[in-house]
């Protein structure tokens, strides 16, 4: 029964880091940027299908779709005001331009989330399920709404997949983590190949920050344990590795779920970051890592 | 150029501090327990220049030494009070925020980059983490209240953290221009060609971490005397660590003086736009962007730059 309960609620939880990782991931191995908004843009997204769906009445349906928009655009927003003009500037140097982006992302991830608060207050949201209801699997009574997330995340998971290995365009993002130069003496645009992975980036993102609010229900003070959580799985799978950040999110989130069910749930957290401590001092290149 | 630079510094300092000397004359004493909150936040901020700026290691964990020293120093004192003078809880502190710091450096000798930005950080949410779980010890989330504080008088509190903020100021400072501080500068920069030179990195970057370390306890410790209380949101919230590394860099990386400008430039800044409620902390972090994006050597940098036009 309690092994049951474990193995389903970590089965979503996980599913949701996995997607929740996956973009952030897909950033740091094209782009070099770790974009410390993560949180914040997948807080924004599910506050914006929130309030469509809730405040402005037009049903859960649109309002995913307007999360999602909102997801994408936020996403843009990143790229163009804390990534790019620090990017292309003159006046930082190369070896800077790291921790540049990373307190520019940061700054702009308070920005939006100082800007949720301001606009619809601190308190917790729940986006509407589009699936209700509960059901019963082996005897544990799950909210349908919890399989459905499972579900849609891996169908966007495998979406990028498809996209990443079998077009044009996918194939060209992925070349292009390889070896952004040898990208360029092919004839493709690196800017453009930035735009594709921001916009699979904001459309993850988005996805991701709806099915939290559905699941867990979201606040402006989920913006940084939500950036963290993506920061370590990342760095658990390691940096870049789109695989390795999948079963790292499965680690973490049944390392986190049996931790909640079986000690107690003040302990949630611990166990996954001192497996991180472990993992980064043996094996600081995480455990798929490339480099 | 550059001592002319630093002539210009040096008298721009020498201003700060008298008006900063002559001001209890003037002001309520609101406002100077407001500063003595910033004239410590700028010692955190300093350290953390010492550590990013010079040593070249992005630290996510500012506020891990922070919290390890200040609630060492508030358990002593709220489990021995009145036996232990509260000079030695706060030397206690310190202490304890040095061995951190040299835990700290561990992992920091063999990652570097987002890796070790990440390990610090996880150093923070574990002993958030610790501090709530062991509440028997720490009073949780709900804070720690310390039995006895330095002073009442808000005037001695000031004084006391002004004379902190310019004596470890003058000790940072002096560090950074000092021959240590280039090399610290160089292992950053390159660390292998600063080996290659003959300079040992290992042993300059682990003291580095024991300066910063040391000063970011201190710091902590007279902070909660001063405050009477120790709670995880003031001392070791992911958050105060990230307003401490947007101060440094706001002021100006690589200076040390511009990390204390940012540090009560935020502080002011944050009081300042109170009346308005949720959209000052929206404001500052506003301005914060602009000026990283568009003058990426802060606040010292625009007075540097006005200096060479």
């Amino acid at each position: 029964m309690l092994f049951w309960q474990i193995l389903i609620d970590g089965f979503a939880i996980s599913a949701l880091y996995a997607l929740g990782a996956t973009g952030f991931t897909l950033i740091f191995g094209v782009s070099g940027v770790l974009n410390l908004s993560h949180g914040a843009i997948m807080v924004g997204a599910a506050v914006a299908a929130w309030a469509a769906a809730g405040e402005l009445g037009v049903g859960p349906y649109t309002g995913a779709l307007i999360g999602v928009l909102a997801g994408l655009v936020l996403a843009f927003a990143t790229y163009f005001i804390a990534v790019r003009p620090i990017q292309l500037s003159k006046a930082i140097a190369e070896s800077e331009k790291e921790i540049f982006i990373l307190t520019a992302t940061l700054l702009w991830g308070i920005i939006i989330q100082e800007a949720i608060a301001y606009l619809f207050t601190n308190n917790a949201k729940t986006v509407l399920p589009i699936v209700e209801g509960v059901t019963t699997v082996f005897g544990v009574r799950t909210p349908r709404n919890e399989y459905f997330t499972a579900v849609i995340c891996w169908v966007a998971i495998g979406l990028l997949w498809f996209l990443v290995n079998r077009t044009r365009r996918g194939k060209a993002v992925m070349a292009a983590s390889m070896n952004p130069r040898g990208v360029t003496l092919l004839g493709i645009e690196l800017s453009s190949i930035y735009l594709t992975v921001w916009a699979i980036y904001g459309l993850l993102a988005g996805v991701a920050g709806i099915l939290l609010g559905m699941f867990l229900g979201v606040s402006s003070y989920s913006v940084g344990p939500l950036t963290a959580s993506a920061f370590s799985i990342v760095v658990l799978g390691g940096l870049g590795s789109v695989s390795g950040s999948l079963i790292a999110a499965y680690v973490v989130g049944y390392l986190e779920t049996g931790t909640a069910y079986l000690i107690s749930p003040a302990y949630r957290t611990i166990p996954a970051l001192l497996l991180l401590v472990v993992v980064m001092y043996l094996r600081p290149q995480g455990l798929f890592g490339r480099r | 150029m550059p001592s002319f630079v630093t002539s210009r510094l040096f008298w721009i300092a020498v201003l700060t501090v008298i008006v900063a000397l002559v001001l209890p004359t003037y002001v309520s004493g609101y406002v100077l327990g407001l500063l003595t909150v910033a004239y410590y936040t700028a010692v955190f901020a300093m350290s953390w220049d010492l550590l990013f700026g010079f040593a070249g290691e992005v630290n996510f964990g500012p506020t891990f030494l922070i919290g390890v020293g200040a609630y060492t120093a508030g358990i002593l004192d709220a489990h021995y009070s009145p036996g232990l003078s509260i000079w030695l809880c706060i030397a206690a502190g310190a202490l304890a925020a040095v061995v951190g710091g040299v835990v700290l450096a561990l992992p920091a000798l063999r990652v570097s980059g987002p890796y070790f930005g990440l390990t610090t950080l996880v150093a923070v949410l574990m002993l958030q983490n610790f501090i709530v779980v062991a509440a028997g010890l720490t009073g949780g989330e709900i804070g720690l209240a310390v039995p006895d504080v330095i002073s009442i008088d808000a005037k001695t509190n000031y004084w006391i953290a002004l004379g902190f903020m310019l004596v470890s100021g003058a000790i940072l400072f002096g560090l950074s221009r000092s021959a240590i501080g280039l090399i610290l500068q160089a292992s950053g920069q390159d660390k292998i060609q600063a080996g290659a030179l003959g300079f040992n990195v290992t042993k300059h970057k682990l003291a580095a971490f024991v300066v910063s370390a040391f000063f970011s306890g201190l710091a902590g410790a007279l902070m909660v005397f001063y405050m009477g209380t120790a709670s995880v949101s003031t001392f070791v919230d992911v958050g105060v660590g990230v307003q401490i590394i947007i101060a440094a860099v706001l002021g100006g990386r690589r200076t040390v003086i511009g990390a204390a400008i940012g540090a009560i430039f935020l502080i002011g800044m944050g009081e300042l736009l109170r009346p308005l409620g949720e959209l000052a902390t929206l404001i500052v972090s506003v301005i914060a962007l602009v000026v990283i994006l568009f003058f990426p050597d802060g606040f010292l940098g625009i007075i540097r730059g006005g200096a060479k036009a």
